[in-house]
């Protein structure tokens, strides 16, 4: 095991063109994916998490579901949606980009909302009332308390980024894993452990981790730049 | 009578089956100090959150400024403006203490220099100048409960509605804001209605009482009426002492 | 109510003795969990691992074939199915007993090597092109598969290559070379997936590729793509099957690797595979010497 990370190490060291353009593919793919989903996730949360518990009750346990939802399962979805004879088969979205970011915009959504809805619902109810009382109108009342559970969000969109970046189902199954158009990190790591390669594949998983490692970063920088230009 | 402030008529607030407040009448005057006195339990909070328009009664009305009728919790931003609550436990924004006093301010659209000037005289009031730039996050219990008083002060409310404000305070800090309250409402008339389980607080502050028990209003009066010669035994046994609770 | 119950829990009892006697009392020891049959002799069944390539194993027929070698030898053979390039290595580990792969230049290298031993030629079954009906690249009418290569490349018609370094992978760039023309461009598409989702991707793109004729019959119903091309010498596909070399690894199951490599051998397994059809036709050539 050691020594194949050693090994590992030594592949990392002299990385090719072809590796680096499945790097900013990967980064492209679940960025976009996670910037949507994060758009249409954070509202829809903040919304879901200020509503009465009771009132939302199916809609959070079906958020939640989908949360879970399988990654195949997920892309399977997508695939009969944007294949030929598919609702949006005109289009010919499948085996590009566009298939996979609409794939894992699916998977992120669900993390986005529920994780969001948690964050507000925790701190939303005293902070609603309060601006309430302090007479601020509604979309002011949302604002506010988007900023008051940012934390949480943030939480929310490294989960969602965590969980379509390290899946290879979806992406697989909507994307082709075509050589220079479609092959993200993951897809390459399993390609690459079929073939046998297991320390290439092993080097991968690494960049992977880096990467993520990277956008964590980057993300908890924003959000502490944001706090303290807090005018 | 002349004067009222707020009129209430057969107010009821339950869950289900289980009334937890239940009004018939009551009036508040403007410019007094009305103390809602009586054991856990017995509705005060939820009487001021409706005032507050926090939650909705399941029947009655309040009757605002002798002619705003309000019975539903549609939106009246105008008359949400008129008046505004500070709660038991203060809930601060994750901003510095500026922003959270000016907020309310800033919901009003005032003039940048006119928020200033506000704010930094609320902030002189409750003595906390020095620390205008901190994150509200890093103040002390009785620290936040002032800044959550100067947040309501600044915005010159005709009523100001108190949920047990100084329950969880030191007494030093429990003074200045007896203090505080008093000056408000001398200096600019500012209507006082002040939840507590404190006897001797609604003696110091109130100029008339109202107890409940169990969810039922039992009376309401005059301060010293209430307190020294009260009608209801129940009161009776509140004011001496003689409830547990 | 107690009394009840406990009468209930007498009856159940008898019930469940009885029946457990009657099980007993029957063909074959399997219920023997009171010891009745303690003494009698049933040899633990040996365990063999077979690593063998996905496209060997979605055709179905080692589902059909083991059986009969599992009756015969008292043996379980676990069959795992892996890329060519993967399996070979799982066996050079020492990680697997015995390979059935389809890729004879590179099993004889390993031969060679010392990583495998007693190799020998099983069957053979064969590619076909498949493409779309109109066939836009007229690859119908080609004399070879030479000239099959040539005329997608030069249509400019989409080909699906597996490009998963896989066997099927490995004989489509030999017949590239065959062809002497470049499989260069954006009519060549690498996509690194197996035969399964390269044959529903030619179909989506309505490009052709080359594939086996077993996946692509399990498949043709639910796709549009027609076999253009089929029959050249040069797509016939050996299969060969041997055993890792127990020099290297002490602790594999050699004996149970050559018993499987004989069975395969054997007339009776050689007539078994002829005799596999599940779409009508026979899908493996044997060819064992």
């Amino acid at each position: 095991m050691l020594l194949e990370f050693w090994d590992a190490i030594k592949l990392l060291s002299n990385l090719d063109s072809g590796l680096a353009e499945i790097v900013l593919l990967t980064i492209y793919v679940s960025g976009s994916a996670v910037l949507l989903a994060a758009l249409l996730g954070i509202p829809a949360g903040t919304w879901l998490g200020m509503q009465k518990q009771g009132k939302v009750k199916g809609l959070t346990r079906l958020v939640y579901t989908l949360m879970g939802l399988p990654p195949v399962v997920g892309g399977l979805i997508i695939y009969l949606l944007i294949r030929r004879q598919g609702l949006l088969g005109t289009f010919g979205f499948l085996y590009t980009p566009t298939a996979m970011i609409m794939a894992q915009f699916l998977l992120a959504t669900p993390i986005v909302i529920g994780m969001t809805s948690v964050a507000v619902r925790s701190k939303g109810k005293n902070i609603h009332e309060t601006l309430v009382s302090l007479g601020a109108r509604k979309g002011l009342i949302l604002r506010s308390i988007i900023w008051e559970a940012r934390y949480g969000i943030l939480g929310a969109v490294i989960a969602g980024f965590g969980r379509v970046v390290a899946e290879v189902g979806a992406v697989m199954m909507v994307g082709g894993n075509i050589e220079g158009k479609t092959r993200v990190m993951t897809t390459t790591i399993v390609l690459e452990t079929r073939k046998g390669n297991f320390d290439f594949a092993l080097a991968l998983g690494l960049i992977l981790l880096i990467v993520s490692f990277i956008f964590n970063v980057i993300l908890y920088q924003i959000q502490q730049g944001g706090a303290s230009d807090d005018e | 009578m002349m004067n009222e402030i707020l009129k209430i008529k057969g107010l009821k607030k339950s869950y289900g089956k289980r009334t937890v407040l239940s009004v018939k009448e009551l009036s508040i005057e403007k410019g007094s100090v009305m103390a809602i006195i009586g054991p856990s339990g017995a509705g005060k909070s939820t009487l001021l959150r409706i005032i507050n328009r926090l939650e909705t009664p399941s029947a009655g009305e309040i009757v605002y400024f002798g002619d705003t009728k309000l019975t539903d919790q549609s939106g009246n931003i105008e008359l949400q403006r008129k008046m505004t609550m500070v709660f038991q436990k203060p809930t601060l924004l994750d901003r510095s203490v500026y922003d959270n006093i000016a907020f309310g301010l800033k919901a009003r659209k005032f003039e940048k220099v006119e928020i200033e000037k506000r704010v930094i005289s609320a902030l002189q009031t409750i003595g906390l100048l020095e620390l205008k730039d901190q994150k509200a996050r890093t103040l002390s219990g009785g620290e936040a409960q002032r800044v959550a008083f100067a947040r309501a002060l600044v915005l010159d409310p005709e009523i100001i509605l108190l949920d047990e404000p100084t329950a969880n305070l030191d007494p030093a800090n429990v003074g200045m804001l007896e203090a505080l309250i008093r000056k408000i409402n001398l200096e600019k008339g500012t209507t006082v209605v002040i939840v507590t389980h404190n006897l001797l607080q609604a003696k110091r502050l109130a100029t008339h009482v109202a107890f409940f028990y169990d969810g039922n209003l039992l009376e309401y009066g005059d301060m010293h009426r209430v307190l020294d010669d009260p009608i209801k035994d129940k009161t009776r046994d509140f004011v001496e002492g003689r409830m547990i609770y | 109510m107690k009394r009840f119950l406990s009468i209930l829990m007498v009856f159940l009892m008898l019930v469940t003795f009885a029946t457990g006697c009657g099980t007993t009392d029957g063909d074959n020891g399997d219920a023997g969990d009171n010891g009745d049959n303690g003494d009698a002799v049933v040899e633990e069944p040996g365990r063999l691992i077979l690593v063998t390539t996905t496209s060997t194993y979605d055709s179905g027929l080692l589902d059909y074939l083991l059986p009969f070698f599992e009756e015969e030898h008292n043996y379980e053979v676990d069959v795992v199915s892996l890329g060519t390039g993967a399996a070979l290595e799982q066996g050079q580990n020492g990680d697997a007993d015995v390979a059935l792969v389809h890729a004879k230049a590179t099993e004889l290298e390993m031969v060679e090597a010392g990583h495998f031993v007693d190799r020998i030629d099983v069957m053979y079954n064969d590619f076909v092109v498949v493409g779309p009906a109109e066939d836009p690249a007229g690859v119908k009418e080609s004399a070879d598969i030479k000239e099959a290569f040539a005329k997608i490349a030069e249509s400019g018609s989409e080909f699906i290559s597996r490009g998963d370094d896989s066997g099927t992978h490995k004989k489509e760039l030999e017949l590239w070379t065959l062809s002497e023309v470049a499989n260069e461009g954006d009519w060549y598409v690498n996509a690194g997936v197996g035969m399964g989702d390269t044959l529903v991707m030619a179909d989506e793109k309505l490009g052709y590729t080359l594939t086996d004729r077993a996946t692509y019959l399990s498949m043709a119903e639910t796709l549009e793509l027609e076999i253009v091309f089929e029959g050249d010498e040069s797509l016939f596909n050996q299969y060969g099957i041997m055993a890792v070399n127990p020099e290297n690894w002490p602790d594999v199951n050699y004996d149970g690797a050559k018993l499987l490599i004989e069975f395969m051998g054997s007339e009776e397994g050689q007539n078994l595979i002829s005799e596999f059809k599940p779409y009508g036709d026979t899908l493996f050539f044997p060819n064992a010497e």
